[in-house]
């Protein structure tokens, strides 16, 4: 299963990964947000946000209206499928056994009963995605968040989401688990619909999303406080000193008297 | 890093002081998940309901009025500038934030159409009680839905609600504070400005 030679691609996907993260910023301690480029990461939000309205939310529009729900959905399905072998990795790389072995049967399941993953049979089965990639590998090994930053049409990450993100999109999914066979085409292949369920997010989440980027008064501060914390959640690192750190002052005085 | 240490010395404390095993919270972690458990029906109904989106909007504003905890979340929201506004900005701004925030959020549960709310869990952690739920849509992954419950107020209601770790109280906090500077600290212009918000 595994490839038998590490690619020079991925070997240097690897380094430069590491090279990122051994940049990797500290916080000072009790703060919440680090954000040591904030001047940079509000430039590059707003270019960000003119791309949206310019390009992509009006793209989603045409792809959602032109595309019926059951293909946009397949094609979801597709891509979805396509990530399993990669999240199969790197929760053995967790050492999450568990998990690793559930997406292995979802991959397994969905691939055929699925028709190479058009469908999705293996989620009414209780075989749900747990997806994963590098950057959670990196953070179950122990790298710290570093600074946040925003990424050219990217969006939101943070300094070690960065250097998984990079390790991600340089290791092929497909190559990862089922060696060269499937190899370029499939490559390829990926690229095309992780572009199609991209433009299908933002339309599915039209709503969630321009609330959020054009509503908002402080659209930056926003979308920072929303990656931080859900990022933060899906890797379990909440502690409860944020949560009483929150709700500390709220009753304080107000029903006292 | 220090998290689990932290966490395990935590429950350690808990226990010691005979938190975790007292009837009365008990009691209170149960009426947090029946409370919780009504409101997610309510909201259930309304998103099924058909109504036309205003009137669905009118119904989630009188929910969350009835089951949250509008004056401490709003004076939360508000921040620091709460603790100079006079008694009747408060007021008003209360209301017009209940108004804001059922608009914001109703837009967003019309995705949850067709979808269901389950309660799984509730449990005590330090003064208040956690409300865990799972939401499933058509076609999406599940996803947790957290409601933060009280009884400081006199009544049990939420003061908070978390979507996939993410706090409407932490994020209006931040929403409301940049509304205000925008406006250059004039709690008036926001109140007025917030009517047709969201």
């Amino acid at each position: 299963m595994l490839p038998t030679r590490i690619s020079p691609k991925r070997a240097l996907a690897i380094g430069f990964g590491f090279a990122l993260l051994t940049a990797c910023s500290v916080p000072e301690p009790g703060t919440d947000v680090h954000d040591p480029y904030e001047s940079v990461n509000r430039a590059t939000h707003w270019v960000n946000g003119e791309l949206d309205r310019s390009a992509l939310r009006p793209a989603s529009q045409v792809y959602g209206t032109l595309v019926p729900g059951p293909v946009r959905r397949s094609v979801d399905n597709v891509a979805d499928n396509l990530g399993m072998p990669s999240a199969v990795m790197n929760k053995i790389m967790q050492g999450d056994i568990g998990d690793a072995i559930h997406n292995t049967a979802r991959f397994a399941v969905n691939t055929t009963l699925g028709l190479l993953g058009l469908f999705d049979p293996a989620s009414d089965m209780g075989l749900e995605a747990r997806d994963s990639g590098f950057a959670d590998t990196l953070a179950v090994w122990g790298a710290s968040e570093g600074a946040y930053l925003v990424l050219p049409v990217f969006g939101p990450s943070t300094e070690r989401d960065t250097a998984g993100l990079v390790v991600d999109i340089l290791t092929n999914p497909i190559g990862t688990v089922l060696g060269p066979k499937l190899g370029s085409q499939a490559e390829d292949a990926n690229l095309d619909f992780t572009i199609a369920s991209t433009l299908n997010s933002r339309f599915e989440l039209t709503e969630a999303f321009d609330t959020i980027l054009y509503d908002s008064a402080d659209s930056y501060t926003q979308l920072r406080l929303f990656y931080l914390d859900s990022r933060r959640f899906s890797l379990a690192s909440t502690s409860d000193d944020a949560t009483v750190d929150l709700y500390g002052d709220l009753y304080e005085g107000l029903y006292d008297e | 890093m220090s998290n689990l240490t932290r966490r395990t010395t935590l429950a350690g404390l808990l226990a010691t002081m005979g938190f975790a095993s007292s009837p009365a919270f008990a009691l209170a972690t149960a009426e947090a998940r029946s409370l919780i458990d009504d409101v997610v029906a309510r909201i259930t109904s309304v998103i099924n309901s058909g109504k036309s989106e205003s009137a669905m909007y009118r119904d989630f504003e009188v929910i969350f009025n009835r089951y949250a905890d509008v004056p401490t979340i709003s004076r939360s929201a508000l921040g620091p500038p709460a603790r100079s506004a006079s008694s009747q900005q408060l007021n008003q701004f209360s209301d017009a934030f209940a108004g804001y925030l059922a608009r914001k959020y109703g837009k967003q549960f019309r995705d949850f159409i067709g979808g269901e709310i389950i309660v799984q869990s509730a449990r005590q952690v330090k003064s208040f009680q956690e409300v865990q739920c799972v939401a499933k849509l058509r076609g999406q992954s599940p996803f947790s839905v957290t409601f933060m419950v009280s009884d400081r107020s006199g009544s049990d209601r939420f003061f908070d609600l978390l979507i996939e770790g993410i706090s409407l109280l932490k994020s209006e906090r931040a929403e409301i504070g940049a509304m205000l500077d925008k406006r250059g600290g004039n709690i008036d212009a926001l109140i007025s400005d917030l009517k047709s918000a969201g």
